[in-house]
């Protein structure tokens, strides 16, 4: 799946727009740079690392490599999702580490102009205006870009 | 960097280790012209080919040196000492350019001119010039730097024979008989950068995995249709196949131990120049291989210990003369694999370890008391030169005696999952033993799961497994019981062997969910951390494996519990435990300087514990909790069954040399019970002890009670309610969060003596013409002063309580008359302070010993009572000093405490 998300920005880039995967969580649609995005994993069975900050969900073996959990739920302090709801999760590199990111679900591969693009609204709260790099004008909604690099800036003993 | 320059500095650096050895050999062997073509070759080729890069510098260098050399070869020359020394120098100063060449390409800014003039004056035969200062001093890396160096990184492969000489001629035979003949062997090898060596490990590694987790899928596969069979053959193959291929090249990570070593002839032979002393350097098992990245990081710390042993282990000349051993000391380093690791021994046959200097040093820096280090064993003490701080040599050289350096060396091993050990006779010599596992990437691991959760514990720091139970007393069904967990204030412990065990839960440790159930037994993975051992209570055992240790995600780093993690065969993730970060963060592990540290806890334990008393909890014939004060308590005992007997139809027990009368708490003896667990109370502070020991002093009486179990210690604010009209009770509190009944041991105590608390012999130490000492107690407590009473009354004192000041001025003015005043501090009409200053100031009692009892036994209190006029202090339920306390009190003649307290 990853050698067909990378195949596109490329054919796009000459016309000015981004290509993002798009999720949600907790309703909201979020959209993450389909560059950075390594895999789209289905529901995943967890290893918990113990005293790790609550945002870590655990860890997980995706193909030989130890790739570690973050919850977006928690990360941007919404309720937890409800037990035994399914979960998805979007793989992301970062400094030659994967992390996934849990979320509700993982929805579809959209290319958006550069003319959608308008800079977080000033009124946004923390954690949202810490972790959105922006939001983009849909038709009928918004969608949140999120922070990869700043999501997983996880503090140590936060 | 230019291609040609890489490949330049790559042999360079090899022919320089070379060099090294070589010469050495040569100095003790200057009719080895082999070894002498040899050096001439090495830096003739170092000269030509930086002619042809254009390294100036450089070239200068290598171009004095060779003429030198060339002179030497072609005996034109004499071979001495000096000389060695001036050619060794050239050498230092072109290693020194070619690590600046290595970090920045170009060759560094500098003067060698008189370096080059003096080994210019040598081959023009003039009297060497005696070995001027070093052009720069040797690079006497701190251990703590154990990053891999900044060499180029690319490793020797050897595909057939060992690529290099053996490094020198004290190698043992066996080392040389591995190496083919002495013509230098152009072996078939072929250069690899150590990154491709490293991703090859790294997929051979998820190989290993997915093969793992194939034939687990085979294994428990559901093969309905007989599909699965037909992938059986097919996977061995590719099972045995891996197998092979890791091995292949695990091995092409493998480099002899010698590569380590090659640097240590010269720096012996530098040190024992430096140092004045004779050293030879004896190097055994050379050949022992292991993986490259445990030898970067092992390089440091031998070179340390090998330095440390030539500067504080072997002795000079004239001292070994006077001793009797020969003049020449002997430094052995001996390598060679055990069990899957590699045992490094570091041995000299200098002076050993000065047990008394070491004894001495931890006193004055602190690690230890009087007290501790009196009960430790010779090879305790010993392990005491490891710890942070610590240096025995005398002075500071300027080769050891830094104070850093054992601990880093230390710290350095533990890091890679080694462990280090030392034995020394004084007189004799030390031996340094250090074993490390072959190879870091791989280890074997003991696989268990605690709070629901699996976890791998590294193999090496297991020592052994212990199955447990929870509750119940201990050896309290059948002889052959398994150990029992046992609580001191609510910290397990466990009894191993005759030793007590410190015990860690991981599910606490780990702050795991506890699991609903709480299990009879447990299992106790005993672990050896340096010189200690812990106990790690886990839920299960299951098996060892051989896992790939993968690093922590960056983000968890910070958690330091853990070392790894890594992919089972069953595919799921698990995280390896780090032994010395369990130890550390369960407060075991601060072993170095751990004394200090519970010596600074229990200090604040007892300032904390204002109004607070130590409770030992039981239960006896119920299920509810019982609670006697601790200070009260002589002893706690296991008493066997058999050891009962019975005299006038009393149970007794020989105890310490004389009878124990036993009351049992709930009337009777359980006769099913093999052992009873008994609490010893003793009417004087020495007890049993004293009588047992000398045979006389029949003051000590004990008496024991029997009880069903000892449940916990317990540290509460009491808020007793009392209950009279049960005899035995003196009420009941809420303890640990439960109703426990406070018992009154004065009832059992005449049980078990009637004439307990009318003993005629009078310990206070006052002349028996006057009858008992009577003592004033004024306590606003109620709870203490029932304490207090049957505690003074049973030592032989008339005691008289009162539950306030007032009360004692009205005893004062009626005209009673007392040989000493108890007085709580913190009383709520009147304080202890005011009391006393109250009393000093005038009347009859105003010579009277005064001693104050308080919750509070800090430094400045205890010296704001005594200027207000109390005599001593005791903290609260301390009955052993209060009464202490007392007997000194009475024993002095009262007007020398007037004077003291003028004074």
């Amino acid at each position: 799946m990853s050698q067909t998300l990378s195949d596109r920005p490329a054919s796009d880039a000459a016309s000015n727009e981004k290509v993002f995967v798009t999720l949600t969580v907790a309703d909201q649609l979020c959209g993450v740079p389909a560059l950075n995005v390594r895999d789209i994993l289905g529901e995943q069975s967890l290893t918990r690392v113990p005293m790790a900050p609550r945002e870590i969900a655990g860890s997980l073996n995706l193909r030989g490599r130890i790739v570690t959990a973050m919850d977006l739920r928690r990360r941007l302090n919404l309720a937890d999702a409800p037990p035994g709801t399914p979960r998805m999760s979007v793989v992301v590199e970062q400094g030659g580490e994967l992390y996934a990111l849990l979320v509700d679900q993982v929805s579809e591969v959209i290319s958006l102009p550069a003319s959608a693009f308008e800079r977080n609204p000033p009124t946004l709260p923390p954690p949202w205006s810490e972790y959105s790099a922006g939001i983009f004008r849909l038709q009928n909604r918004l969608l949140v870009v999120l922070d990869t690099e700043r999501l997983l800036a996880l503090a140590p003993a936060s | 960097m230019d291609d040609l320059l890489v490949d330049f500095l790559t042999e360079t650096n090899e022919g320089l280790a070379e060099l090294d050895v070589a010469l050495v050999k040569l100095e003790r062997n200057p009719a080895d012209e082999a070894t002498l073509s040899l050096i001439f070759r090495l830096v003739h080729t170092i000269k030509g080919t930086c002619g042809f890069l254009g390294l100036g510098r450089l070239e200068k260098v290598a171009h004095a040196a060779e003429d030198v050399l060339g002179k030497l070869r072609d005996k034109q020359l004499p071979l001495t000492g000096d000389v060695i020394t001036n050619v060794l120098f050239a050498i230092d100063q072109i290693k020194e350019i070619v690590n600046a060449l290595t970090a920045t390409g170009a060759e560094p800014a500098g003067e060698d001119s008189k370096l080059i003039a003096s080994l210019n004056a040598i081959s023009h035969g003039e009297a060497a010039p005696v070995a001027q200062s070093p052009p720069a001093p040797l690079p006497s890396k701190i251990i703590a730097a154990v990053a891999p160096s900044p060499q180029p990184v690319l490793a020797m492969i050897p595909v057939e024979a060992p690529a290099e000489d053996p490094p020198s001629p004290e190698i043992s035979s066996d080392a040389q008989s591995s190496a083919t003949g002495n013509a230098p062997a152009n072996a078939q090898t072929i250069r690899v950068g150590v990154d491709v060596l490293e991703d090859l490990m790294t997929l051979v590694s998820e190989l290993v995995l997915t093969r793992n987790q194939l034939l687990q899928l085979t294994r428990t596969g559901d093969d309905k249709d007989g599909e699965l069979g037909r992938f059986t053959v097919p996977l061995q193959r590719l099972s045995h196949i891996t197998s092979d291929l890791q091995e292949g090249v695990m091995k092409t990570r493998m480099q002899p131990i010698g590569n380590a070593w090659n640097k240590l002839p010269r720096l012996v032979r530098d040190l024992a120049r430096e140092l004045n002393k004779k050293i030879e350097l004896v190097m055994v098992g050379a050949d022992t291989e292991l993986d490259r990245q445990v030898l970067e990081l092992i390089k440091d710390p031998l070179t340390h210990m090998v330095r440390n042993s030539a500067d504080h282990g072997l002795e000079t000349p004239q001292a070994r003369r006077a001793a009797g051993k020969p003049e020449t000391g002997q430094i052995s380093l001996n390598a060679y694999h055990e069990g899957g690791h590699i045992l490094i021994e570091i041995a000299d046959d200098g002076a050993g370890l000065a047990v008394g200097r070491i004894k001495a040093k931890a006193l004055a820096n602190g690690l230890a008391t009087d007290a501790e280090l009196a009960a430790m064993t010779e090879a305790q003490i010993q392990r005491f030169i490891m710890r942070a701080g610590f240096s025995t040599a005398a002075a500071v050289t300027s080769v050891s005696g830094r104070g850093v350096g054992m601990d880093v060396v230390k710290t350095n091993i533990e890091q890679i999952g080694g462990t280090i050990d030392l034995k020394s006779t004084e007189g004799r010599g030390t031996v340094f033993t250090i074993k490390i596992p072959l190879t870091l990437a791989i280890v074997s691991a003991l696989i268990v799961e605690a709070g629901g959760e699996r976890f791998a514990i590294p193999q090496i720091s297991v020592v052994e497994l212990v199955r447990a139970r929870v509750g119940g007393t201990v050896g309290g069904e059948g002889d052959n019981a398994a150990p029992v967990v046992e609580q001191i204030n609510a910290t397990p412990v466990l009894r191993l062997r005759e030793q007590l065990l410190p015990l860690v839960s991981l599910t606490n440790l780990l702050r795991l969910p506890e699991t609903a159930a709480t299990p009879e037994a447990v299992y106790i993975v005993v672990t050896q951390i340096g010189g200690t051992t812990l106990g790690i209570i886990v839920d299960r055992v299951f098996d060892t494996e051989e896992i790939v240790v993968k690093p922590v995600s960056p983000i968890l780093r910070h958690i330091t519990m853990f070392s790894g993690n890594t992919i089972l065969g069953d595919g799921s993730v698990i995280m390896i435990l780090d032994p010395n970060g369990i130890a550390r963060a369960s407060g075991v592990g601060a072993l170095d300087g751990r004394s200090a540290d519970r010596r600074g806890t229990v200090a604040k334990a007892r300032v904390a514990s204002d109004g607070k008393m130590a409770m030992l909890l039981f239960r006896a014939g119920g299920p509810e909790p019982k609670a006697v004060p601790l200070g009260l308590i002589a002893r706690l005992e296991d008493i066997d069954r058999d050891k009962v007997e019975y005299t006038a139809g009393q149970p007794v027990t020989q105890y310490r040399g004389r009878l124990m009368p036993l009351v049992p708490m709930n009337g009777v003896l359980d006769p099913d019970r093999a052992r009873y667990s008994v609490l010893v109370f003793c009417d004087d502070e020495t007890g049993g002890r004293a009588a047992s020991r000398t045979g006389i002093g029949d003051g000590g009486r004990c008496m024991g009670l029997v009880v069903d179990q000892i449940v916990d210690v317990v540290e509460e604010r009491l808020q007793v309610e009392l209950a009279g009209g049960r005899p035995g009770l003196l009420g009941s509190a809420v303890i640990a969060g439960q109703a426990t009944d406070v018992i009154d041991i004065s009832y059992y105590l005449t049980q078990a003596y009637a004439d307990w608390f009318s003993h005629p012999e009078q310990h206070a130490g006052r002349k028996s013409d006057a009858g008992p000492p009577r003592i004033l107690v004024v306590e606003d407590s109620e709870f203490f002063r029932n304490l207090l009473v049957p505690t003074l009354a049973s030592a032989g004192f008339e005691v008289v309580a009162v539950s306030s000041t007032a009360q004692a001025f009205r005893l004062h003015d009626a005209g009673d008359e007392f040989d000493a005043i108890l007085s709580d501090i913190e009383m709520p009409d009147m304080n202890g302070i005011a009391f006393v200053r109250a009393l000093r100031a005038k009347g009859r009692w105003a010579e009277l010993p005064v001693i104050a009892l308080t919750g509070h036994v800090a430094p400045e209190q205890i010296e704001l009572g005594r200027e207000a006029g109390f005599t001593d202090y005791v903290a609260k339920g301390e009955r052993q000093a209060l009464l202490r306390s007392l007997q000194q009190c009475l024993a002095q003649p009262v007007t020398q405490h007037s004077i003291t307290l003028a004074a």
